[in-house]
């Protein structure tokens, strides 16, 4: 089965470590803040000026001057600061965020990203994803395997407008988890019963496959 | 106006000398922090042909949106223009000319706008259609673009509050790219929500000194929400 949105969200957040300051971008990223490992602390950058994203906050909390990249309502968590936006990709560019969580339409095996436009369909900008990948070292892109109609997301090259080249390291899509090196993706873990057969099939891009690729788990 | 007394008293008066074919700087993320009650003045006084620097494009009906609707928006540079339908049909149809510029750069080219600095290298849009066209360095092994700082005619912004000196605070996520525009305006335009007595701001709470603030004005904002989020209360 391929994973869920959730699940998605949960896979990645086994990646988060004790002390991390993490960018989690819009969609499936943002539900990563939902499963947080118990006993380690992470602290949320969000974009538009604030380390330390709390949760939503309830009606009466609703504050319009305190919104997140989504441009959703949010609170502080304990601990939080604000800051203008060139303070903000100060951190981003400067490589002070240790990990980043984002979304893409297109890997290709060469760690080039494409995310933020389709050329003749939409075209809404780049936002913070342009500085998010060239500032990161640290970067998890989290996007389906294939389209609806089986074409592989994962490529030997992109086909649109890149977000930044050369810069990602780790796919998780709803069917595996995947390294990028050497110009090959590698195979490091599927989702609980999907085939290999079935990944190398629906990855377009050269894919390592090792002798053994365990399940992911999930607690 | 008399010595550092930067208030004015009349939304007209704020944006007087505003002409068509200027560039505006305009803070605001979304609709948090924008200057709302400006950008109206901008639509009534009718000016045209406006070059207009600001993360996004506001919305159909708010925002810098509203600048759409008579067509005085001739070119946007912004990060995002979601969410915005008219937006998209002018850009479409080649009305409105576009050009999409990385968050971060877009912040820094205010930045360096206002601190005297022309250009700087950064590595954000290397090898993507943001370098197109753009000079290209190797710094110890990293690929780097030249980028231009970007100088308005004038700049809008939004503070919290302001002394008569024009000494600014921002309030939370509203901060956003005020204090960047407010430094890249030869006109810089604040409206406020309250206007105190020099003094009365702690000079360690003040974001933006007066020195970059021309004019300063009292409004009141709507602070429409674009994604009202919430959870159950306890």
């Amino acid at each position: 089965m391929a994973l869920s949105r959730e699940q998605l969200a949960q896979r990645v957040a086994q990646e988060l470590q004790d002390g991390y300051y993490v960018n989690l971008g819009i969609g499936i990223p943002t539900l990563v803040a939902n499963y947080v490992p118990k006993g380690i602390e992470v602290m949320l950058q969000s974009e538009n000026g604030l380390l330390g994203m709390g949760q939503f906050p309830t009606d009466d909390e609703v504050d319009a001057d305190l919104i997140n990249a989504g441009k959703q309502t949010v609170t502080m968590a304990t601990g939080a600061s604000l800051f203008d936006s060139a303070e903000s990709f100060a951190m981003i560019r400067g490589g002070h965020v240790d990990l980043t969580v984002l979304g893409a339409f297109e890997v290709d095996c060469q760690g080039n990203i494409a995310s933020y436009m389709i050329p003749g369909k939409l075209i809404k900008g780049m936002g913070g994803a342009m500085d998010l990948v060239a500032g990161a070292d640290n970067i998890i892109v989290t996007m389906t395997h294939a389209s609806k109609h089986g074409e592989s997301k994962l490529l030997a090259e992109c086909t649109l407008p890149l977000t930044g080249k050369g810069c990602i390291k780790k796919v998780l899509t709803d069917l595996a988890f995947l390294e990028i090196k050497e110009g090959k993706f590698h195979l490091l873990e599927r989702a609980p019963g999907v085939s290999v057969d079935e990944i190398v099939k629906l990855t377009a891009g050269e894919l390592v496959v090792p002798d053994n690729v365990p399940e992911m788990t999930f607690s | 106006m008399s010595g550092f007394n930067k208030v004015v008293e009349s939304y007209e008066e704020a944006m007087s000398g505003l002409e068509d074919g200027m560039t505006i700087i305009a803070g605001g993320f979304g609709l948090c922090g924008n200057p709302e009650n400006l950008i109206k003045e901008i639509k009534k006084k009718g000016t045209k042909g406006l070059t207009i620097v600001s993360n996004n494009c506001g919305t159909t009906n708010h925002g810098l949106g509203i600048l759409l609707h008579d067509k005085q928006v001739k070119k946007m540079v912004a990060s995002y223009v979601g969410e915005n339908e008219e937006f998209e049909r002018q850009m479409m149809s080649g009305e409105l000319e576009v050009e999409l510029t990385p968050q971060g750069t877009l912040a820094e080219k205010m930045r360096a706008a206002g601190a005297g600095i022309p250009a700087f290298f950064t590595a954000t849009g290397y090898g993507t259609p943001v370098a197109e066209g753009k000079e290209t360095r190797e710094i110890n092994g990293r690929h780097y673009i030249l980028e231009e700082s970007i100088k308005g005619d004038f700049a809008i912004v939004k503070a919290w509050k302001a002394d008569t000196y024009g000494n600014l605070v921002f309030r939370k996520t509203a901060r956003n790219f005020n204090p960047m525009a407010a430094t890249a305006g030869k006109i810089t335009v604040v409206e406020v929500e309250e206007i105190v007595q020099p003094g009365e701001l702690d000079p360690d709470h003040i974001h933006t000194p007066g020195i970059y603030v021309d004019r300063v004005i009292k409004g009141n904002f709507e602070k429409v929400i674009e994604q009202r989020t919430t959870r159950p209360s306890a």
